[in-house]
């Protein structure tokens, strides 16, 4: 909302301060400055000047005139003017030389077109009054010659541009700023909407209201013989351009006018275009209505609609049709003032995606008592300017409508803040926003109440809602407040007109609480376990596209392209929500690469979305007046795609650096496999891995990732078509994993080792196993025949080549065994090394090596 | 042995035991390594050298002059015997300080083999603020992305046709009336802690939101923040501010200036927005004739975040009887704070996954 000050100040005497104390002062009472425009306060030496002869010169490209113009000087002033639109004998603004106009420009006497030009005839624009350049601004014939054009024309002004929340509709409008400019500078506020009204004789036009949960105040007035070509006058046409409205002709201009400084939206009509008695009412099946901007809409049955006889003549509170509009003809004129539901107006300017200054107004809550005071105004204001007569009769249709009223105890806005206010102070306060307030309870208010969009809802809310205490007071709220309903809107209005400001600071003290929960410390352990290997954490986008599950090469009947869509995506090819968190970190991993990074190791965690494969296809929405039951947050939560947290790295490059120390290693499968390794360590979980195919893996260079017998996860190499899809580094690696599984089985406490002071005994075993066993196999094998006598195993070597023979490979294993209780005999080692042999022989047929 | 003549056993002569001691003596001088020392030590000490080939006529003496002759080899034999210790230990520790200089490096070599990662200032910054709260005895409370309607706007008091509601910029998911939703905010995470935990809750919930707003400089459609709920019997507004106030100071450092000023939210009523007063112009900005500022666009303060009296509706549509129980709810930008705090200046950086932005910030923030 733009507020120029000279209009505020029409109705709030504000003291003599500048426009940032008056915004500040607003912006602490809720009205926040966006931002301010100074217009005028640069300007210098503009006056009247009576222009007493033209001369017109020859010879150039286009119409030149040297003017004398007489300016209340000495002597008259020569000057130059390429404008054409003004006679001698008018009275024009003058910029002398020495002068300034808006932004700075300064004007002085020189030569051109061969003749001396002091000073300058000016445009509206010129002035900083409006977009108007067609040709020099005419005066009218009385202003006095040599008067100070600034002055004369209340060039200078601030605008101050203010965010208005969507509770506070009054607020778009100079009436309602002034009212919260008065409180906050405790000054008195005159008004504009109370006017007395004339006694109505008889109607206006007949009208009737149909719906009365569309409309509950319809007022039409007349206005006859008014004249289409009586110009805007300058002062509304410059108010209405300061205040964002570009100025239209003189029957829009003032409908616009009236809107901005009282908040009511008005229609003109084309009384000569109307048949028969007006009705609003909801759209019948099949109607449509050409609104102004050309589109013929197709009206929704749920739309409200001004209709006469003939059908819809416009749609109520977002745009006028098309046929019923005042044209450059029109002397007749009917105003519309209504007053409509607030939800009814929403949703047809979100049906229509028609957002106009009035839905905006009537969405947020349009003061009930102003159609006829605004109506009154729209008149008063066409007859002054455009001539033409007020009709006598006023249309006034209504449905009863009975104002809500508040009860609670006189010290509640004081438990809120939690600093005591006096009755006194709460009831002032309300008072000054407009409140009636009674001493005493009222009980009858909790049987119902009006919510914020002005939907009855049930007295059951109401009750729940209610406070009682001591020392009650019963509010009733003023017509411009549709937004005060519950007991907390009274106590924000006390607080917030005493000063947020002198809210005492005070640090409440919760009960102990049991600190982060094992699931969110395994997330951070994991995300530092990964950063200090080298990872660099990134966080992608959710969205992905078809393209991205085709790049991973997923099979047709893959489960991860079951995804959740958009209905209303950012960008149409990633309409999908990921199921993998593998797009979004191969792009990364690529725009790196694509950016001089070609050593690089990527790690996401986050959230996927996997849609159930049988779930509802919608999530109930419960009412809100008291907890839902059981059944029906299920029915929520059933709908909801399961969201299992992931965690996932790639690859790419070296990942132990070349150097002058020597060549480094590049990255591979077996990196990504032990990223997997190094979050289940973080957990406490040691992984199985088994050779697995999986997309978007490299067939044979993939591993499945196993706790027990539950999946968690894969590693591997990445499939040459999917490094080729996403231009990535040739081998490139990457791993993914379901944390949530693993935060499924954390193991819980550690156990402590016993350690054992008893040495060591250590056996080397090499055995000669077929190419495809698993060296994971092999190694349980021997962890599992060795007994209990086994410390630890490692692998150290594995050889493959002549001595082992083809289609083999020996794998060398250093066995350590260790007793808690007494050094082990050579006889008791040796029969551990030879059991775990012959299990191992046993299982995957492993001999042993140089036997 | 009858011709036996002691006269004639010269190598025991006082002189002649002198010259022996005195070659020795030159000879482990002179040696200049420690192999040197060694063929000395063969020379003049060893089983062969002439002090113990003459040791060995000590024999031969009559036995009167044994005891003279015994005492000056002895004497000898020592000397030499310490020399040599003390010329080993030089040539020694000689050695052993040319080899450590030998063995010198240049410690300035870069040693980048495995170099390490980072976590995502923004996670982090997550956790920061979660473990601020959680000092103060919260709890870190979780909600999912993909949310119900019911969850994101109407157990927080924005109905369907409320002007607030169409201000989110929603994605929706699956059909626009699935009554499903990427969560806008994280105060859905409100209604499930109230549904799920006893009461008194005090809980912090971070995490992502989503809005239709396309990636640039100041905005992008996935961003994070911080949510606050504190239900409690007696919870006023004062302590609203006395928590801000709180984490402002934790987070900015003492001296930060916040205001309180009234604002809007469906779920919140009495509602603030939490300010800062500029970190760069202090406020200076917003007086005309000033030169103006760009972080805070002249206004002189910067808006933090939203926050308020839970709306008793809210309470009511999770089963919180209003008149036993109040409570506050803030919510903060992380991105915001990660600007403010570090100065961080686009949002695309924090979005795009470059590793030159990350890796300074480390493990924590």
């Amino acid at each position: 909302m733009r507020v120029p000050l000279s209009w505020l100040r029409e109705y709030v005497d504000l003291p003599a301060v500048t426009a940032h104390e008056v915004a500040d002062r607003l912006t602490a009472a809720g009205l926040k400055l966006e931002s301010i425009a100074s217009y005028g306060h640069d300007v210098k030496n503009v006056v009247v000047g009576e222009v007493l002869e033209i001369e017109e010169l020859t010879g150039f490209k286009k119409p030149i005139r040297h003017c004398k113009v007489e300016t209340g000087e000495a002597t008259p002033r020569e000057i130059v003017c390429g404008a054409t639109n003004f006679s001698a004998g008018d009275r024009v603004p003058v910029v002398l030389p020495g002068g300034v106009l808006p932004g700075g420009f300064e004007v002085g006497a020189r030569k051109t077109y061969g003749r001396m030009s002091e000073g300058m005839i000016c445009s509206e624009r010129e002035l900083g009054l409006s977009e108007e350049h067609g040709g020099i601004m005419v005066l009218p014939a009385d202003t006095p010659v040599g008067a100070d054009v600034v002055e004369l024309l209340g060039l200078r002004d601030d605008v101050i541009e203010l965010e208005i929340t969507p509770d506070i509709g009054y607020a778009l409008s100079i009436r309602g700023v002034a009212r919260e400019a008065a409180t906050a500078f405790g000054v008195p506020f005159r008004d504009p909407a109370d006017v007395e009204l004339p006694e109505a004789e008889g109607t206006a036009w007949p009208a009737s209201i149909g719906d009365p949960t569309a409309c509950d105040r319809f007022v039409l007035r007349e206005i006859t013989g008014f004249d289409p070509a009586a110009p805007s006058p300058l002062w509304m046409r410059v108010r209405l351009a300061r205040a964002g409205m570009r100025p239209v002709s003189l029957a829009v201009d003032v409908t616009n006018y009236v809107m901005l400084e009282l908040g009511q939206p008005l229609h003109a009509f084309d009384r000569a275009k109307l048949t028969g008695e007006i009705v609003v009412r909801r759209a019948r099946p099949g109607e449509r209505l050409e609104t102004l901007d050309h589109v013929v809409r197709d009206l929704d049955a749920d739309d409200i609609l001004i209709t006469d006889q003939a059908g819809p003549l416009s749609m109520a509170g977002t745009m006028g049709g098309l046929d019923s509009e005042i044209s450059e003809s029109t002397t007749d004129i009917v105003i519309e003032a209504a007053h409509f539901s607030a939800t009814g107006i929403s949703r047809e300017s979100r049906r229509h995606k028609l957002v106009s200054e009035a839905s905006k107004r009537f969405e947020r809550g349009v003061d009930r008592e102003l159609p006829l005071p605004a109506s009154w105004r729209a008149v008063q204001l066409l007859a002054e300017l455009g001539g033409g007569t007020p009709g006598r009769g006023v249309t006034h249709a209504e449905a009863e409508a009975e104002p809500p009223r508040i009860a609670i105890p006189a010290g509640y806005p004081g438990t809120v803040a939690g600093v005591p206010y006096t009755k006194e102070t709460v009831v002032r306060r309300l008072e000054q926003i407009g409140c009636v307030v009674a001493d005493g309870d009222d009980p009858a208010v909790r049987r119902g109440a009006v919510d914020p969009t002005g939907v009855v809802t049930g007295g059951e809310l109401a009750a729940r809602l209610a406070v009682t205490g001591p020392d009650m007071i019963t509010v009733t709220p003023p017509s411009w407040r549709p937004d005060l309903t519950d007991p907390n809107d009274l106590a924000e209005e006390v607080i917030r007109l005493e000063g947020y400001e002198h809210l005492p600071s005070v640090l409440p003290k919760a009960p102990a609480g049991a600190g982060l929960t094992e699931e969110q410390r395994l997330r951070r352990r994991v995300g530092r376990a990964l950063a200090a290997a080298g990872y660099v954490e990134v966080l992608a986008y959710p969205f992905i596209g078809e393209a991205d599950l085709d790049r991973l090469q997923l099979p047709a009947d893959d489960a991860r392209r079951r995804a959740a869509r958009l209905v209303n995506p950012l960008a149409d090819d990633e309409p999908l929500l990921r199921t993998t968190l593998l797009p979004g970190l191969l792009k990364t991993l690529a725009r790196n690469v694509g950016r001089g990074f070609t050593d690089v190791a990527l790690f996401e965690s986050g959230a996927v979305y996997r849609p159930r494969e049988d779930a509802p296809a919608v999530a109930p929405t419960p009412g809100v007046d008291r907890r839902p039951a059981e059944e029906e947050l299920a029915a929520i939560e059933a709908a909801l795609p399961e969201q299992p947290r992931r965690v996932a790295v790639v690859l790419a490059g070296e990942f132990d650096r070349s150097g002058w120390w020597g060549r480094g290693r590049q990255e591979c499968w077996a990196d990504a496999v032990q990223a997997a390794r190094l979050v289940a360590a973080e957990a406490g979980i040691e992984l199985s891995v088994v050779a697995d195919q999986h997309e978007p893996w490299h067939p044979g260079r993939c591993a499945a990732l196993y706790v027990g017998d539950t999946l968690v996860g894969h590693a591997g190499e990445l499939h040459p078509r999917v490094i080729e899809a996403y231009g990535l580094p040739p081998r490139s690696s990457a791993m993914e994993l379901e944390l949530s599984r693993l935060e499924a089985v954390l193991p819980g406490p550690v156990d402590a080792p016993r350690v054992s002071a008893y040495p060591v005994a250590t056996q080397d075993v090499a055995l000669i196993v077929p190419d495809f066993t698993p060296e994971a196999d092999v190694a349980a094998a021997l962890r599992d025949g060795a007994g209990e006598l086994l410390e630890s195993i490692r692998l150290f070597d594995v050889y493959t080549g002549e001595q082992v023979g083809e289609g083999h490979k020996s794998l060398a294993y250093t066995l350590r065994f260790r007793a808690a209780d007494r050094t082990l005999t050579v006889e008791e080692t040796t029969a551990a090394r030879d059991a775990a042999v012959a299990l191992a022989a046993d299982r995957v047929g492993a001999q042993l090596r140089g036997v | 042995m009858s011709d036996y003549d002691p006269v004639e056993v010269t190598p025991l002569h006082a002189d002649e035991v002198s010259r022996m001691e005195a070659e020795a003596l030159d000879a482990i001088a002179s040696a200049g390594s420690l192999d040197d020392l060694k063929q000395a030590r063969l020379a003049h000490a060893g089983d062969r050298s002439p002090i113990a080939l003459a040791n060995r006529e000590i024999g031969a003496l009559p036995p009167a002059a044994r005891a003279e002759a015994g005492k000056r080899v002895g004497t000898a034999r020592k000397a030499i015997g310490q020399a040599l210790a003390a010329r080993q230990a030089e040539l020694e520790a000689e050695r052993d300080a040319r080899v450590l200089v030998e063995e010198a490096v240049d410690v300035t070599l870069p040693w980048d083999r495995q170099p390490r990662g980072a976590r995502h200032p923004l996670t982090t910054m997550q956790e920061r603020i979660a473990d601020t709260f959680v000092a103060m005895g919260y709890e870190v409370a979780e909600g999912p992305e993909l949310e119900g309607e019911w969850f994101n706007f109407d157990a927080l008091n924005i109905a369907q046709d409320h002007p607030a509601r169409s201000e989110h910029d929603t994605f929706f998911v699956g059909s626009a009336d699935s009554g499903m939703v990427l969560r806008t905010q994280t105060s859905p995470v409100q209604i499930r802690a109230l549904l799920q935990r006893e009461l008194p809750v005090y809980v912090i919930s971070p995490g992502k939101v989503f809005r239709t707003d396309e990636l640039d400089a100041t905005h992008t459609p996935v961003f994070h923040q911080v949510e606050g709920l504190a239900i409690d019997e007696g919870l006023t507004m004062a302590h609203l501010k006395g928590t801000l106030d709180r984490f402002a100071e934790i987070m900015f450092g003492e001296g930060i200036t916040t205001r309180f000023r009234p604002n809007y939210f469906p779920f919140t009523e009495p509602s603030a927005e939490m300010d800062l007063k500029c970190f760069v112009c202090r406020g200076a900005s917003a007086v005309p004739g000033n030169p103006p500022c760009r972080t805070c666009k002249s206004e002189g303060w910067i808006e933090w975040g939203g926050c308020g009296m839970v709306n008793p509706r809210v309470l009511v549509s999770c089963g919180v009887d209003p008149a036993r129980y109040s409570g506050f709810a803030f919510g903060m930008g992380i991105e915001r704070t990660l600007m403010f705090r570090h100065n961080a200046e686009d949002m695309r950086d924090m979005v795009e996954g470059d590793v030159r932005f990350t890796l300074p910030f480390g493990m924590e923030i």
